[in-house]
């Protein structure tokens, strides 16, 4: 990819990534002349296009060390939560019908569980400690003799810490419940090697790891085996459990944009970390200024800060050549901040004053530094602006004020 | 969500920014809003205590680009009126010359409520 500056310069890598140039080329000829059904059992127009699907369900298989027996195509990681979480709650709510999560999840994870509240389960939505991460006791504290599922994300997307899967995955396996992991985030980031890995679930997005948009896949263990209520049917396609046509183009540029992880994990991190840290430094000096989430228990590409007094959504408006997220839901017409961040206890300033800043394979160390100076400069002449600063600098302590909330 | 261009124009020049001295007898002072709602304005004026005329006005925001806006507009706005007349301003006047969007209307609510929030503050001082 060309290395001029577009503007605004894409810092929102947790949103979307772009597509790797490497996979739209492995995608066309899927478009153009090889347009036959996977499914076509009776030539080989169907031959050709089923032996680029299972090659990719190897490629994505690989990057996760599972079978590729163990993944099933979806559109994306928010069906592959659908499918995990309807289909085992389904599949074994003979069993129990409680099943447990975290109040930092995505709404994917988040909606499908009240969903499944209407229907009759019973779900707890666990808190975080203050640096986001789920605390060992509060998990084994929560699990009751009728829970089937525990499902906790490994990499959150608005604050970037990693969960400790493997010792949750150890208590689930000891306790007889499944484990689902949302790892929308975590693929091309986190190593993960599901031969060892306890998980039996795995939800996993395209578009987060440079692949394209519309493709996902949910892994699915064998050994030992985990059942699903299929959540879509017509045809019977991946083993019954998710019906539907596979996008040939789609899934050959996911297992493209799996094997380039792969292979380029290191480098993307090592190169993410050093930015990572160039941005922090060239930011830590502002007066007043909060990392969200764990400092070092997280992904190179995530940095989320709280910039006090200073309102998220103004705050994007100012630093207009940057391409970032607030944890602010400010454009919303809710008035509420990120429940992420109110999870971790932050206060509603600090909550209504973040700036997630997401980066990848092609943030340049002089976008950062562009990033740095637009960002003091606008946080200040923000700051200028607002009255919770004028306070503050008078020392007036804001926890004590009659706010007249409307 | 694209801004309209009066609401950018106002943020990236925002008018009358500053403080009053809040004991003053001659300046009201009107702060609304809340942090936990992602909004507080603090809009002041300075009244002409012979005339009853607001001669200057001063406002800090905290809040987004449309919030700024609002409260920026409504300081130039009130120069020159009367108490009364600066307590009858509508949010709609506000919302409609800024051209917001149905979710930022609470903005114009806000700063309506702020310019009348501080003529009550300087009514309050002279009622005796």
């Amino acid at each position: 990819m060309e290395s001029t500056p577009h503007f605004p310069i894409y810092m929102d890598y947790g949103a979307t990534t772009p597509c790797d140039p490497r996979v739209v080329d492995v995608m066309i000829p899927w478009l153009r002349e090889h347009f036959g059904n996977p499914a076509s059992r009776s030539h080989a127009w169907g031959w050709e296009a089923e032996a680029a699907v299972e090659k990719a369900r190897e490629q994505v298989a690989e990057l996760i060390g599972a079978d590729p027996r163990e993944i099933v195509w979806t559109s994306g990681a928010t069906e592959s939560n659908n499918l995990a979480l309807k289909g085992a709650a389904h599949f074994y709510q003979s069993k129990g019908r409680h099943l447990i999560t975290v109040k930092t999840e995505h709404k994917a994870v988040l909606d499908t569980m009240r969903e499944l509240e209407r229907q009759g389960f019973e779900v707890s939505y666990l808190d975080v400690q203050d640096d986001g991460l789920l605390s060992f006791d509060v998990l084994k504290a929560a699990i009751r003799p009728d829970t089937i599922l525990i499902s906790v994300m490994f990499v959150n997307n608005e604050i970037g810490v990693i969960q400790d899967i493997a010792a949750i995955g150890a208590l689930c396996r000891e306790k007889g419940i499944l484990l689902h992991v949302d790892a929308a985030q975590a693929t091309g980031k986190v190593e993960i090697d599901l031969k060892t890995l306890p998980v039996d679930l795995m939800s996993l997005a395209s578009h987060k790891t440079y692949g394209p948009k519309g493709i996902g896949a949910l892994y699915v263990r064998r050994k030992p085996r985990v059942r699903l209520e299929a959540q879509m049917h017509g045809g019977g396609h991946e083993r019954g459990m998710r019906s539907g046509t596979l996008p040939t183009h789609q899934c050959v540029g996911m297992g493209e944009a799996f094997r380039l992880a792969r292979l380029e994990m290191a480098q993307d991190n090592a190169k993410a970390r050093a930015l990572h840290d160039r941005l922090i430094n060239g930011l830590k000096d502002v007066e007043q200024v909060f990392l969200n989430g764990h400092a070092t228990q997280r992904v190179a590409q995530n940095i989320n800060m709280s910039f006090n007094f200073v309102e998220g959504e103004s705050l994007i408006m100012g630093i207009k050549g940057l391409a970032v997220s607030s944890g602010s839901a400010c454009t919303s017409a809710s008035l509420e901040p990120s429940y992420v961040l109110r999870a971790l206890g932050r206060s509603d300033e600090l909550a209504h004053s973040s700036l997630r800043m997401t980066i990848g394979r092609w943030t340049t160390e002089a976008e950062i530094d562009y990033a740095i100076e637009t960002i003091r400069q606008n946080v200040a002449k923000l700051r200028d602006l607002s009255p919770l600063w004028e306070m503050y600098q008078d020392g007036v302590d804001l926890s004590t004020i009659q706010w007249t909330a409307h | 969500m694209a801004y309209s261009e009066k609401v950018v124009e106002h943020y990236e020049n925002p008018r009358n920014v500053g403080s009053f001295d809040k004991g003053d007898e001659s300046v009201g002072t009107g702060m609304v809003g809340a942090p936990a709602c992602g909004d507080v304005m603090k809009l002041q004026i300075k009244v002409n205590p012979a005339t009853g005329v607001i001669e200057d006005a001063r406002f800090k925001t905290y809040g987004c680009g449309s919030a700024i806006a609002s409260s920026s507009l409504v300081t130039e706005w009130v120069k020159g009126k009367t108490l009364d007349e600066a307590a009858a301003l509508k949010n709609s006047q506000i919302a409609e010359e800024l051209a917001l969007p149905p979710v930022k209307i609470h903005c114009s609510i806000l700063a309506e409520d702020a310019i009348k929030a501080a003529v009550d503050d300087y009514k309050k001082k002279h009622a005796h």
